[in-house]
């Protein structure tokens, strides 16, 4: 009986190819739309979840300026120094620490040339960052005490640039200076926010100071604190000697700021749940449209069909079984919405996350979900059109024409 | 289906009147009718239009209920029985022919003749082997997959008489089955139906408008005005 009234449902539906489509157009359409956002949103947090525990779990960022949001003190805050760097290092809670100090310059090798972030910072970068080579080497102690012309790649640059020749030992002009390439960084896609990791070159920060920016600022400070040390402990540490080089005040607010990149995980995560609740809802609208579109065709089929309904009655189907023949063709009919909905819904989140570049990771439980919801539609809005169906009077249903 | 002790009769109208509207619009299709009729005949209900045959037939077929008066099929008071208990007795001891065929559409002889089977819950070779038998005992063997559209008058009568006899009915209803059929073709339908009745046993209760077609019955009622005013032998033609 269940099985007949599947094979029937479809049946119906074939002869109306066009129409069924239509019908389910708003069940399809809300689907794919939940589906490519949920899984582009996926794939994105989990990338953002793989670059931060790329960083090893216990950084923080120390930048100068007061973390708060707000109006900019009238005073200039100090920057930081590599001394400042040197002090936090002395820490015992402390692992590693890479003081960067960043510009945009431009880069010329041979007739190629482009632009990209350029970091002065140290060999330690690369450990508290947690971002191994591809080729060659890191900075050596005396390069960087002598503030050494070399630079090492990220490789969209080394793309750019050198294609797929060899960079290692070939020149790099930044701005003019002349720098030997001595290694190039392994790939690392995009970040947090979407922008290209690997567009980046790093130099010795002392080459950075006297070469390029002519000054000494440190714009921000990397520290990685030993694994046994938790966050809290360490931005405590870090703070108060801090403050301490700084000469603040007691009870005087911070004029730098220590983010933790676990906090700034959270942080992210946080801005996914809003996502989430936003996609509920365009879930919830976008199904109830689609309901109301099956709702509508339901009770015109079951207008259309008044006489076969009659001939079933008079045969012996009870209103339960006229019933069920039409919630179930109701059903059919949203599901196979949902499944064309989630079909075209991995498409376009497929093509997007090509696009965003970041990792397509299709969820299982989403998709079952989106299934799921289209039978409940199917069931909710096909109810009402088939109880009409099932209350209808046999000898007037054999009338109708 | 088991014919029903002799004391019980098959079919047994008692006063059953049927109105429809109230007050002054009120219309009496039945105004109090009793008869009886037994496993095994074959009846033919004549009468002008209007006077209350197609209601009749309606109430014995538990399509409808009357509104007053009993009416008992296999001595179960049907007058008290809801939608779904009617529809249990038509599916299990009523078979229907119409005047209009009412086959479905876009379905094949066979798959139409199947359909009451379908509700009656029977794996599906087992409704392909029933409806393929009676599709036989109609003479249509071989048009098993053509659908009514491919098929002429006289031939989707017989899927219609073959649906109504595929789950063993104990009694046919056909209103008038020949309405909209040629002479030829009438008399075809009569004999297969006066066939089953003889020797399948099925008892059947059929409306005509056309003497020459009551003549294929045992016996004749005559409704006028929602009252039966004849009910005799239908005597042999000579
Ligand atoms: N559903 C209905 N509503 C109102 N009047 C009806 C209905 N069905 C039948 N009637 C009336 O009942 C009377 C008997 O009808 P019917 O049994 O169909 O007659 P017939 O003998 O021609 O088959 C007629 O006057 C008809 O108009
Ligand atoms: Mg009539």
């Amino acid at each position: 009986m269940l099985w007949e009234a599947v094979r029937l449902a479809y049946t119906a539906i074939i002869r109306n190819k066009l129409r069924s489509f239509l019908t389910v157009l708003g069940v399809v359409i809300g689907v794919a739309a939940v589906i490519a956002m949920v899984t582009v949103g996926e794939g994105s947090s989990a990338q953002v979840k793989a670059s931060v525990e790329r960083l090893g779990t216990n950084v923080l960022v120390l930048r100068p300026g007061r973390a708060r949001m707000g109006p900019p003190s009238a005073e200039p805050v100090p920057r930081f120094t590599l001394k400042d760097a040197a002090a936090l290092a002395e820490l015992s809670i402390v692992a590693q620490v890479a003081p960067q100090a960043n510009g945009t310059y431009s880069l010329v090798a041979g007739n190629a040339n482009s632009s990209a972030q350029v970091s002065g910072t140290t060999a330690d970068y690369l450990k508290v960052q947690n971002w191994p080579l591809a080729l060659g080497r890191a900075f050596e102690p005396g390069e960087e005490a002598a503030g050494a012309s070399v630079c090492i790649l990220g490789q969209t640059v080394r793309d750019k640039l050198f294609g797929s020749s060899d960079p290692l030992g070939e020149s790099l002009r930044v701005r003019g200076l002349a720098c030997e390439v001595i290694g190039v960084l392994s790939a690392r896609g995009a970040g947090s926010f979407g922008q290209d990791q690997d567009e980046v070159v790093l130099i010795p920060v002392k080459t950075m100071h006297r070469r390029l920016q002519g000054d000494t600022n440190v714009g921000s400070i990397s520290v990685a604190l030993l694994k046994s040390v938790d966050s809290a402990t360490g931005i405590r540490a870090v703070q108060a000697l801090m403050r301490d080089r700084r000469d603040i005040e007691i009870g005087a607010a911070d004029d730098f700021s220590v983010t933790d990149m676990k906090d700034f995980n959270n942080l992210l995560s946080g801005v996914n749940s809003v996502m989430a609740g936003l996609l509920s809802a365009v879930a919830a609208v976008s199904l109830l449209v689609g309901g109301i579109g099956i709702m509508n065709i339901m009770l015109v089929s079951v207008t259309e069909r008044t006489r076969e309904i009659g001939i079933r009655l008079a045969v012996g189907a009870s209103g339960g079984q006229v019933l069920m023949q039409f919630l179930i063709e109701a059903i059919v009919l949203s599901v196979l919405g949902g499944a064309i909905g989630i079909g075209l819904g991995l498409a376009l989140a497929w093509g997007g996350s090509i696009y965003l570049a970041v990792p397509f990771t299709p969820s299982a439980m989403v998709i079952a979900l989106a299934f799921g919801f289209s039978a409940v539609v199917g069931v909710v809005f096909g109810f009402f059109p088939a109880r009409r169906a099932a209350r209808m009077d046999p000898i007037e249903a054999l009338r109708h024409q | 289906m088991s014919a029903p002790a002799p004391s019980t009769p098959l079919i047994a109208f008692r006063d059953v009147a049927r109105s429809y509207g109230a007050g002054e619009a009120e219309v009496k299709a039945l105004a109090g009718v009793s008869f009886q009729i037994g496993a095994g005949e074959f009846v033919a209900i004549m009468g002008p239009s209007g006077s209350g045959k197609s209601t009749a037939m309606n109430i014995i077929g538990c399509l409808d209920r009357p509104s007053a008066g009993e009416y008992l099929f296999k001595g179960i008071p049907v007058q008290g029985l809801d939608q779904d208990r009617r529809a249990l007795l038509r599916r299990h001891a009523l078979g229907f022919v119409f005047q209009g065929f009412n086959l479905l559409p876009r379905q094949s002889a066979l798959e139409n003749v199947e359909l009451p089977l379908i509700y009656k819950g029977l794996p599906a070779d087992t409704r392909r082997a029933l409806a393929r038998e009676a599709l036989r005992k109609v003479g249509l063997d071989g048009r098993e997959g053509h659908d009514p559209s491919q098929l002429s008058g006289g031939q989707q009568q017989r899927v219609a008489i073959a649906r109504a006899l595929a789950g063993g009915p104990s009694v046919i209803l056909a209103d008038e089955p020949t309405g909209n059929l040629d002479s030829a073709r009438s008399h075809e339908i009569m004999r297969l139906l006066q066939a089953l009745n003889r020797d399948e046993g099925i008892t059947i209760v059929m409306v005509t408008h056309e003497d020459p077609i009551a003549h294929y019955a045992k016996r004749l009622m005559v409704f006028t005005d929602g009252h039966l005013t004849r009910d005799e032998p239908v005597r042999e033609r000579a």
